[in-house]
């Protein structure tokens, strides 16, 4: 949403009040308070004018008694306008359309997954619509199957067009449109099949009835106000964008948007949304396991003998090593590195993503060019990426761009006049005007429906961003790119440089330091002077920047202290060595290894190897502190209490620690003693304690219930094993009860556990919950950023060259990685839904290449990649850059593989 | 002494009046149909399960004492996996039965569930299912929904229309 520049005052039911002249009455009123039912105004949407629900009252001036109807949500905000929203007239219009959308609606809500949080049914209470008075047959439609992640229910539909402006106006999705016209309109694909866009999950919060549910949900279907949850954040990229998790019987069901503004906004991605049934995995590691004896339960005994056995491995004559974990939360990582001790605690990373993690971050610390959240990104107006696959790597930053896109055309609408609110007539005025995107990647990414989109190798990727830089800053360009390189160069610097908001956007994962310091020069070269330019690094999991920020030796050093004889122990800590080491390698590290402990919740590779398996909680049952790529740091907090043997890791690390006698450890029990040690050691994070309020924080002597005011079955749930009722868990660690009883009422933002207001039911709710529609929360946006650099440039600065530092210079084929936003990141792939998506993997080649190595399509082809060896088919395709072989990362794929590197090919089977 | 003597004439009458107490066991009440007792889960006209796990009798109960957990068969119909009641918490309100969108829970004249053990307070589905409709017969709730199951075609069937037909260019 724009600044606000200009106030007006409006007068409701004779009542004046201040609201935003820069916005439309149905979004000033709800700001201000005002129920006024709506179904097709969406805040992220705008105003449609489509289901005419929203009608007020206008009148023309003091004198005027009768006024006419207008719809609140077409009618701009302007300076003494006089409106009624209680008027008679008004409510019996209101009442009437409602109806007329009610004609058709099935007598369905008791199967329905939206009912008990149906904006269909709260605006049905609202308006007071109470009895069906149409004596016709109900129309009805055939619904259709979309994939694992959405159903379909097409018989419930009110026709608001709010899917389809979503899908295809605001995420830029193809395949989902509407059909027929009148009282049939269909809004669906032209046949059954798996929707493609990755943000498909979001029409199950934007459509306002059940047309559109969360299919694994309904797998395992509760009512909203049966469900246990908490804040927290998703674990499946570097984004952090924030989640409400929902756990009942023990199980999580589902996961919902939790409002940020300043992050995900309205929206996740599928990945985020449908990733989180590894939790619920059959496969878990839920009881702790010594090699040789098999599991055991989770009693105190266990417990004790666990102590005892670590203790030992710490504290006996081979010295331990820690392997800390980017997946694990601030206070875990901290808790090993406690245990261990500084100078043994390595980052769990493969050896160049390391290299460029902390590159990266010492680019964001360096500035002057601020690390930008994704609403900065969503209000940039022209963007440079360089080497980064967004929509894969970090799927919601592909959504921000896509935004960023239409930027630059939808202000050139809004200062001729049009209000960018009027969804409709921007989205007619723009037409397919985009704003400046360029993308450089080494194949063919989603952007490029928006983008300029450039297929480079890593090496050609960073040469043509020093190349901007220059120009940008004025240097003579050193000749080394192409022509038509060269003239891009200009195109894009121009580009930028005509920019009030320019962006550079680049990431870890595409693996390249190159690329890395290319695009810090391009966002440095862009913020001489007054501009303000923001720079985005994606980094590759949910806490690689927490990790790079408490700092720990790389990989390699503590594999080889290993290796050497010096440590006998490797304390492992949420981390599958086996996708950070080739195979052969990890494989040696275990052989040579006298006892390695593994923390984890997921079963992997390395438990199978690990002498002793200690049962980890998941996100949904800790807490904990991530920090995103942005910097900002943001806690979770358990949904429900960990299953019975099952720990947080940080609490392990610690009773690790104590029973090993550590004197450091001796005051860390619990979340906030962590917390204050963290901050009390790392000043630059500090910044955590404010993440959200500690554990001793009540209202009103009371804490934050996890359970709704209408939870059910107290009584009941565990009734079949003792009829006795116990008293619920307590909850130490953090402000939040595993209770229905607790503060009524908004608890402050890092703590919000669900939308939820009166006679709002529905993720329509967070209305209630921010400063103005579409702005902060109300005491603010949850999270702390951590990274402020500098706002002020080195006078005597100059970009330096890619040539000595680009990877995989030498001999052989150069493979590149190529993500997947569902098979590369390691928890979603064990949802069976994100499971099921999963592509097959295959070598990506270009066709020039494919004729110089004698390759077809659809060969089987081996590579010979440090040390590995990989057998795929190989995919012969124009969508890849000349001189680079895309792998797969995913399971069979380049896991474990630090790419980019050269190595070997050749043809094994004909097809 | 006139109010003594009255006192003792009022409680001599009742030697004639109809007898309040019943002899029970041996002797029973009529009760009437709609008395709240026992709770049951009950079938409908075709056999099939009535209730569809919509949950809102357990948010309905006042003491929370229901419990229970939907789930779905092979032709999308709705059933509960479990379904408990802890009858040592029950208070026989009735506000289940009145939230009931299907009609399936329905509380019974039957009030003879003493236990000596709390434990066998808690009944679970198959104690709970019965075979009949109860008190209301030839209710279905397919029927009127529109949702398909086995037998019941979604589209075009009862209160519908047939499917729009989205190839169709008449206005």
């Amino acid at each position: 949403m724009p600044v606000e520049v200009s106030r007006a005052t409006i007068f409701v039911e004779g009542k004046p009040f201040e609201a935003s002249a820069t916005t439309n009455l149905l979004d000033a009123c709800l700001s201000l308070g005002f129920d006024i039912p709506y179904f097709c105004w969406h805040p992220a949407l705008g105003s449609a004018g489509a289901c005419r629900l929203c009608a007020v009252k206008k009148f023309a001036n003091e004198k005027d008694a009768r006024g006419r109807i207008v719809m609140s949500c077409m009618e701009p905000v302007v300076d003494g306008l006089r409106i009624s929203i209680d008027d008679p007239q008004a409510r019996e219009f209101r009442a009437s359309v409602l109806e007329w959308l009610m004609a058709s609606h099935p007598h369905d809500c008791p199967v329905c997954d939206e009912g008990g949080e149906c904006h269909l049914q709260d605006m049905t209470v609202m308006t007071g619509h109470v009895y069906r008075q149409y004596r016709f047959k109900k129309r009805t439609h055939r619904s259709q199957d979309l994939g694992p992640f959405v159903n379909h229910e097409m018989n419930r539909c009110i026709q608001c067009y709010r899917c389809t402006r979503f899908y295809r106006d605001y995420a830029g999705g193809g395949d989902l449109a509407e059909f027929a016209s009148r009282d049939r309109l269909f809004y669906g694909r032209h046949e059954d099949g798996v929707l493609e866009s990755p943000f498909s999950g979001n029409l199950v919060e934007v459509c306002p009835t059940g047309v559109f549910t969360d299919k694994t949900f309904k797998r395992h279907f509760t009512r909203k106000w049966d469900l246990a949850t908490a804040p927290s954040v998703c674990v499946h990229c570097s984004l952090g964008c924030n989640t409400i998790p929902g756990e009942r019987y023990g199980t999580l069901r589902r996961i919902r948007n939790r409002y940020n503004s300043r992050v995900n906004g309205y929206f996740l991605c599928d990945r985020g949304r449908f990733g989180y049934e590894f939790v619920n995995d059959a496969k878990r590691i839920r009881k702790a396991r010594l090699a040789g004896h098999g599991s055991t339960d989770g009693d105190d005994e266990t417990r004790e003998f666990l102590l005892r056995r670590a203790a030992e491995a710490v504290a006996g004559p081979h010295q331990a090593i820690g392997i800390g974990s980017p997946r694990a939360s601030l206070e875990a990582n901290f808790a090993l590195r406690e245990l261990v001790g500084a100078g043994r605690f390595y980052a769990g990373v493969a050896d160049n993503e390391w290299r460029l993690t902390e590159l990266a971050l010492k680019i964001l610390r360096g500035g002057p060019a601020r690390p930008a959240s994704l609403a900065d990104v969503r209000l940039s107006d022209a963007v440079l990426v360089l080497g980064e696959d967004v929509t894969n790597t970090a799927p919601l930053l592909d959504l921000a761009l896509r935004q960023a896109a239409r930027r630059g055309p939808v202000e050139a609408v809004v200062k001729a006049g049009t209000p960018d609110w009027h969804a409709l007539a921007v989205t007619d005025l723009v037409q397919d005007a985009r704003g400046p995107v360029f993308v450089a990647a080494t194949h063919r990414t989603a952007l490029a429906a928006v983008a300029e989109e450039f297929l480079l190798t890593p090496d050609e990727t960073a040469r043509l961003g020093f190349a901007v830089a220059r120009r940008i800053a004025g240097e003579a360009s050193p000749g080394d790119l192409p022509p038509e390189l060269e003239s891009a160069a200009a195109r894009i610097a121009r580009a930028l440089q005509a920019a009030d908001r320019p962006l550079v956007v680049a990431g870890v994962c595409g693996g390249d330091p190159a690329v890395l310091r290319a695009a810090a020069a391009a966002a440095r070269a862009l913020s001489n002077g007054k501009r303000k330019a923001g720079l985005f690094l994606v980094f590759p999991e949910s806490n690689s920047v927490g990790l790079a920020l408490l700092g720990a030796g790389s990989l390699k050093d503590g594999i080889d202290r290993v290796m050497s004889g010096e440590a006998g122990t490797a304390i492992i800590l949420e981390n599958d060595l086996y996708r950070r080491l080739p195979a052969g390698a990890a494989d040696r590290f275990f052989d040579k290894c006298r006892s390695a402990i593994l923390l984890d919740h997921v079963h992997h590779a390395t438990a199978e190897r690990a002498g002793l398996v200690v049962p980890a909680a998941t996100f949904a049952e800790s807490e904990g502190t991530l920090v995103n790529a942005e910097g900002r740091a943001q806690r979770f907090f358990k949904v429900c209490p960990p299953p019975r043997g099952v720990r947080e890791s940080w609490r392990w690390l610690c009773d690790f620690a104590r029973a090993a006698g550590r004197r450091e450890a001796a005051g860390l029990r619990n979340l906030d003693d962590l917390i204050l040690a963290i901050a009390a050691e790392f000043p630059e994070l500090a910044g955590i304690r404010e993440a959200a309020p500690p554990a001793g924080f009540r209202i009103h002597g009371s804490k934050v219930p996890r359970e709704s005011q209408r939870s059910s079955g107290r009584t009941s749930i565990h009734a079949e094993a003792d009829v006795r009722e116990g008293a619920p868990p307590l909850d130490l660690d953090s402000p939040l009860a595993f209770s229905m009883e607790g503060a009524p009422g908004i608890p402050p933002s890092p703590l919000i556990p669900r939308f939820w207001r009166p006679g709002w039911n529905s993720v329509q709710s967070v209305n209630k919950y921010q400063a103005g529609i579409g702005g902060p929360l109300r005491d603010g946006d949850p999270g702390r950023r951590l990274i402020e650099p500098p706002a002020s440039t080195s006078p005597g600065f100059s970009v330096d060259g890619p040539r000595a530092e680009t990877v995989g210079a030498g001999e052989g084929l150069l493979f590149v990685p190529v993500y997947q936003i569902f098979g590369s990141e390691e928890l979603s792939v064990r949802a069976p839904a994100v499971a099921s998506l999963i592509p097959k993997p295959v070598l990506l080649l270009h066709p020039d290449d494919a004729v110089m190595l004698g390759i077809g399509s659809g060969d089987r082809v081996e590579l010979e990649v440090q040390g590995e060896t990989l057998s795929l088919p190989a995919k012969i395709t124009a969508e890849m850059c000349r001189g680079a072989a895309g792998v797969p990362v995913a399971p069979s794929g380049a896991l474990g593989l630090d790419l980019p590197a050269r190595g070997k090919i050749r043809t094994v089977r004909k097809p | 002494m006139f109010s003594i003597l009255r006192s003792i004439g009022l409680t001599f009458s009742h030697l004639f009046r109809k007898k309040v107490t019943v002899r029970y066991p041996e002797e029973r009440l009529a009760l009437p149909a709609r008395w709240r007792g026992r709770i049951i889960l009950s079938r409908d006209p075709d056999g099939g399960e009535r209730c569809v796990a919509c949950y809102l009798c357990a948010v309905a109960c006042p003491v929370g004492c229901i419990a229970l957990q939907a789930a779905e068969d092979d032709h999308g119909r709705r059933f509960p996996a479990f379904f408990r009641i802890n009858f040592s918490r029950c208070i026989f309100c009735g506000l289940c039965e009145d939230a009931c969108p299907t009609c399936a829970i329905q509380l019974v004249p039957d009030y003879e569930m003493s236990e000596y053990d709390r434990q066998n307070m808690v009944y679970e589905k198959e104690h709970l299912l019965v075979d009949g409709q109860g008190k209301y017969p030839g209710y279905d709730f397919y029927k009127t929904a529109g949702v398909s199951i086995p037998g019941k075609k979604k589209e075009g069937d009862g209160d519908e229309e047939p499917p729009v037909d989205l190839r169709s260019l008449l206005p």
